[in-house]
């Protein structure tokens, strides 16, 4: 099933869009819960669908799966008209969905048969799939085990399981890493790309923006139900390519600082992010030592000063206006 | 074909999950063992009486056991959202909805002959027509478990299920003819009778049993299909209203 990337991603070549939607519409009772967003997925990319809670992200995969019906707007998978047949692509798609639904009283193993056969599969074959895959997720202890009894990660990587068993074209994962620990999330992320690199197209909602950044190739940004970005990872990183950040943890209170810093180096960018933390910025390089001295001269101590790469999460601060620890960031260190 | 995979693994794990469990089991034995024992104690009738109360115990058993089970592998999954899986599985909703109701079916076609058997033991069979007997109950099967699908999907709990069809199911014990023959009801209850479908069935069951019955036998089999086929008709145009959101 090994796909040849270069092949797919070759500039001339104009990527076939295998998801395409256009102005959809959702509203429940009085919520609107998506509010015409348009965007595109091509074959074999990895898409993030970034936002933060309530933004629209489940409705939107549901109506593209056909678990939901949109108000408005048009729906192409694969070529078929989803809004108008909803089941049409189903064949085709894969569905990891925020919380698990497998049968509580079924064990690892025969969930995953039981999934595999909806689809069609043939006994010998379904039991070797899933075999495989408990193998592959380390479950192979637990496969005759009922899943109520499985640990929340654990079921997080059955339901996984369960998704990929028919070897779908399109996996739809909604919020596959919240709320598991560290080394699970790194073996899904690591999941995700092995699925990328056999040519599966992917479409990830997450919180976690360094998440999408690492995993994802093109990202858009819901928020309230609209879409507020929609470009390559590449292209959102390059304004910030140039640009050099520096993270000063000071045990005085830092705004008092900042208004005195500016005046001294007009040629950088001082903010203060919390009663601590002074963040500087500029396109030039920043010399630490002037800077460090100058604080310490205003009777702060510098307990530490950081070069930090600047990342996603400022140009999402940037596009939505929202400030990220609205948003849920990782626990135990960041996404590997 | 494929989505026969899909159907029979889908009645299958049903089965295996529900209906072969012990307490479904013996649900089935003992309803209906006592509802005839309680029959009989209450009007002291004889042993040769058993051959008149076989058709309504046998209704009644095929009605309340197929009606609870759709709570269960309707609503339960529903709530628990193990039906959305189900939902996405690319086959169509009818073939998804027949699946979930056949082992009711099955389940209900089994009670139906659970007092059949102290009856045999009791009672000469001899002149019952087993061959009108068995699509009767098919047909009662069927008709019960789509009232209980129409029931399953009107509701959002479990418990709201058992007694929204309790709702149901006691009034049609007494309006359907099941021990009581409908033309002795108040002539302002009959119409009533009459637009249940349970009625049709068991005034089958009465002709096959023992010879009486209301209407032409033909007559109460496309009554009674038309019911069923109405009830899966409106419980899954419900389907797409109410759960495809
Ligand atoms: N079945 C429903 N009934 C009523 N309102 C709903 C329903 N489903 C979603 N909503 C509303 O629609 C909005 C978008 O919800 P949605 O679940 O799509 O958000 P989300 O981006 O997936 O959030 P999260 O990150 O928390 O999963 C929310 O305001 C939510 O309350
Ligand atoms: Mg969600």
């Amino acid at each position: 099933m090994k796909n040849d990337k270069s092949k797919i991603r070759s500039p001339n070549d104009e990527p076939e869009k295998l998801i395409e939607v256009y102005d959809l519409t959702k509203s429940f009772e009085s919520v609107q819960a998506v509010n015409g967003i348009s965007f595109h997925v091509n074959e074999g990319e990895v898409f993030g669908f970034l936002g933060p809670n309530g933004a629209g992200k489940t409705t939107t995969i549901n109506m593209l799966t056909g678990l939901a019906r949109p108000d408005s707007g048009k729906i192409r998978i694969a070529g078929y008209d989803c809004s108008a047949h909803p089941k049409a692509a189903q064949h085709l798609i894969g569905v990891v969905p925020d919380e698990s639904n497998l049968y509580p009283e079924l064990s690892g193993f025969d969930n995953l048969c039981f999934c595999a056969s909806l689809y069609g599969i043939g006994k010998k074959e379904r039991q070797k799939r899933a075999e495989n895959l408990l193998e592959q997720f380390g479950l192979q202890e637990a496969a005759h085990r009922n899943f109520s009894g499985y640990s929340k990660g654990m079921k997080r990587k059955l339901t996984i399981a369960a998704g990929i068993i028919h070897q779908p074209k399109i996996l739809f994962l909604d919020e596959p890493t919240t709320g598991i620990d560290v080394a699970s999330a790194r073996q899904i992320r690591q999941l995700i790309r092995e699925m990328y690199q056999a040519g599966t197209t992917i479409f990830l909602t997450t919180h976690y923006i360094e998440e999408a950044e690492r995993l994802c190739e093109r990202i858009a940004f819901i928020v309230n139900g609209h879409i507020v970005q929609d470009e390559t990872v590449a292209n959102l990183l390059q304004p910030l390519k140039e640009l050099k950040v520096l993270l000063i943890t000071m045990t005085h209170d830092s705004g008092n600082i900042s208004g005195k810093l500016a005046e001294a180096f007009p040629g950088y960018d001082f903010r203060s992010v919390s009663q601590q933390h002074l963040r500087v910025e500029s396109e030039q390089t920043i010399s630490i030592g002037p800077v460090v001295r100058f604080i310490e001269e205003q009777g702060a101590e510098v307990t530490e000063a950081r070069q930090i790469k600047p990342s996603l999460e400022e140009v999402f601060v940037e596009v939505t206006g929202i400030e990220t620890d609205v948003m849920k960031t990782e626990k135990n260190g960041g996404p590997s | 074909m494929n989505r026969w995979i899909a159907f029979w693994n889908i009645l299958l794990k049903d089965m295996q999950s529900y209906y072969l469990k012990p307490p479904n089991i013996s649900w089935g034995l003992v309803f209906p063992l006592a509802w005839t024992a309680m029959f009989f104690i209450r009007s002291g009738s004889g042993l040769e009486e058993v051959i008149e109360i076989l058709p309504g115990v046998m209704a009644i058993s095929v009605l309340f056991g197929t009606t609870s089970m759709l709570a269960v592998t309707v609503t339960f999954e529903k709530k628990n959202r193990s039906f959305e899986r189900l939902l996405l599985a690319p086959i169509s909703l009818e073939l998804l909805m027949f699946s979930k109701t056949s082992g009711a079916i099955l389940f209900g076609l089994v009670n139906a002959f659970v007092p059949v058997i102290p009856a045999a033991f009791l009672a000469d069979l001899s002149q019952v027509s087993w061959a009108t007997v068995i699509p009767a109950v098919l047909l009662i099967a069927v008709a019960s478990t789509f009232l209980g699908l129409f029931i399953a999907v009107s509701v959002s709990e479990v418990f709201e299920a058992q007694t929204f069809s309790n709702f149901f199911r006691f009034p049609m014990i007494f309006l359907c003819g099941l021990f009581f023959p409908v033309l002795s009801l108040p002539v302002m209850l009959q119409p009533l009778s009459f637009a249940l479908p349970l009625t049709y069935g068991v005034d089958i069951l009465h002709g096959a049993i023992h010879g009486q019955h209301i209407l032409p036998l033909w007559l109460d089999f496309l009554i009674i299909a038309g019911f069923s086929l109405v009830l899966f008709l409106i419980s899954l145009k419900n389907i797409h209203r109410k759960w495809i959101l």
